[in-house]
């Protein structure tokens, strides 16, 4: 069915004009070459210009006015503000650190789970860091033991202040498989 | 029918869903004659029948419904994120159920000898873009608008309080179109699973008319004549990325435990997932020496298993299993195809021995950033 109809709709309709006949419907504003061509051009200049405009725009962009860069050492308080053989939670919104405390002395661990970054819980009743995204699992410690995550969690620099405060430096961090977690500056001993 | 959704939640422990899933696909999707053989044999092909289909829609319709009234399962499945995996379930089964039908059938046509529906007749069945075609599009195109529309309004996104770096929302889902990636990243680095794989499966999907350039059966819907080519994507598209999206929706809960689909979201499930490498496994349970301090003394092992499945197995096969195949196609293509289908099949290997032996990598060098 579908070939005759199409057949008889494209040469026998009558209400359709060969596309030829299209463009000549009206000869009195006949444009000349010259002319043609000057529009042309304007037409161009003007698309190159509003392009040109837009991609300075989208390079802009890369060059913010303002820059989120929290403060990357902060004072934590006082070692006794930590109990032994607890995880602290109070840094982790602010900072993104967990602060443990253990018998021998306190530690800095990153929240960045090592496998793909999600923000990994404290879970205690299981003792444990457990990752929501892809089930990675982390010992207090930061030694991860279930799930994708291929290396422990970072540690990061921590040292006392001269009025016995404690200081976090986010910026050194401490690998445990590259063997940087027996850095003195890894762990405070209290 | 506590009885039947405990039963629902133990087949859904991944290894014996995915296993009688794999073992059930390939009398489905037959991938030789063997196989082709017992699916005429048990009658499977009535799937793709009139009736099969209709019965087998209500029976997943009816599957839905009574879950409804189980309030774990609603949770999920009402879920405005999860709405389209419903009916992505429903849709994938009836596109593969058309197509299916038909190539079913035009094998049945051409072995009593008839011509088939698809044979071009030049010049009478030739049809204009203009107005056969673009029509057709435009009215799909403003259904389909519609159909969006209103499904927007009515089911608002699930809007969450406001997004905070250190909160990550337990469990963390991906947008539905990525949960089988994500469900691939829980066995794999993130630059093999988010990365490599992708891309591969993305190039493999592509080359598959390249590899296969049979002229016999090409150019209408047939079965016969493609078993492995149209099986193997079929298990390329419906087991390792269909399944794994069904998955990750309804399986996958609070800390990326495995949840039956009538079990309770319990964030406090225990589950045993301590899981080691293959150089631990090696070195510290079978030889009970502890870790050697050389990386390549570590991983040796891993590499040498990952060398001979890529080195020794494509030459084997070529001279048993895969025979045929590898006459028909010349040296190069062969080698393209088996490293192909070798690298698709590390999916489900390495889901396997993560269940089954809670093996982590089996080259694992973390000091690199190159885990396998």
């Amino acid at each position: 069915m579908a070939e005759t109809i199409s057949k008889e709709s494209a040469t026998k309709d009558p209400g359709r004009r060969p596309p030829a006949a299209l463009g000549k419907a009206d000869s009195s504003d006949q444009i000349t070459r010259r002319s043609f061509f000057s529009w042309l051009s304007i037409g161009w200049l003007a698309f190159v210009a509003a392009t040109g405009g837009f991609f300075t725009m989208m390079l802009r962009f890369f060059f913010p006015n303002v820059l989120f860069e929290p403060v990357q050492t902060f004072r934590a308080g006082y070692p006794d503000d930590y109990t032994v053989g607890e995880v602290d939670l109070r840094w982790k919104n602010k900072y993104g650190v967990w602060i443990v405390r253990n018998d021998a002395g306190i530690y800095v661990l990153s929240t960045t789970c090592t496998h793909l970054g999600c923000t990994p819980n404290w879970l205690s009743s299981e003792q444990k860091f457990k990752c929501p995204c892809h089930g990675s699992g982390f010992f207090k410690t930061g030694i991860n033991f279930e799930g994708p995550a291929p290396r422990p969690l970072e540690r990061f620099k921590i040292v006392l202040a001269d009025d016995g405060q404690i200081i976090v430096d986010k910026t050194r961090k401490f690998q445990q498989e590259k063997g940087q977690w027996n850095d003195p500056e890894a762990f405070l001993k209290v | 029918m506590a009885d039947f959704k405990h039963l629902i939640d133990t087949i859904s422990n991944p290894t014996i869903l995915f296993t009688s899933t794999i073992i059930i696909f390939f009398f489905i999707f037959p991938i030789n004659d063997w196989f082709y053989k017992w699916n005429r044999r048990l009658k499977l092909y009535v799937l793709w029948s009139g009736k099969g289909m209709l019965i087998a829609a209500i029976i997943m319709a009816a599957f839905f419904m009574f879950g409804l009234s189980d309030p774990d399962f609603r949770s999920i499945v009402l879920k405005p994120d999860n709405v389209p995996i419903s009916g992505l379930i429903f849709l994938v089964y009836f596109f593969t159920w058309l197509s299916m039908h038909q190539a079913y059938e035009n094998d049945a046509k051409l072995e009593r000898g008839e011509s088939i529906d698809e044979q071009y007749d030049a010049p009478n069945d030739k049809v204009l873009v203009w107005p056969d075609l673009v029509y057709v599009e435009f009215i799909a195109l403003i259904l389909c608008s519609a159909f969006l529309m209103i499904w927007s309004i009515s089911l608002q996104a699930p809007i969450e309080e406001p997004a905070n770096p250190s909160e990550a929302p337990n469990p963390s889902k991906a947008p539905w179109y990525f949960l089988g990636l994500q469900e691939m990243l829980v066995y794999f680095d993130p630059w093999m699973a988010g990365v490599v794989l992708p891309s591969l499966i993305i190039v493999g999907l592509m080359a598959f008319p390249f590899i296969d350039n049979e002229p016999a059966g090409s150019g209408y819907y047939s079965f016969k004549n493609r078993k492995l080519s149209i099986a193997l994507f079929m298990f390329g598209w419906l087991v390792l990325w269909n399944m794994l999206i069904v998955v990750g929706t309804f399986l996958r809960g609070p800390n990326w435990n495995f949840f039956g689909p009538f079990e309770y979201w319990d964030i406090h499930k225990l589950e045993a997932l301590t899981n080691i490498n293959l150089s631990e496994y090696i070195y510290i349970k079978w030889f009970s020496t502890g870790l050697p301090d050389s990386i390549l003394a570590r991983e040796i092992w891993g590499i040498l298993l990952l060398a001979g499945y890529y080195l020794i197995l494509p030459p084997l096969l070529a001279k048993t299993v895969c025979k045929k195949i590898y006459e028909r196609l010349n040296p190069f293509v062969y080698s393209i195809f088996i490293v192909l289908i070798l690298t698709a099949l590390t999916l489900p290997i390495k889901m396997y021995l993560r269940w089954m032996f809670n093996l982590k990598y089996i080259i694992a060098i973390p000091e690199y950033f190159f885990n396998f």
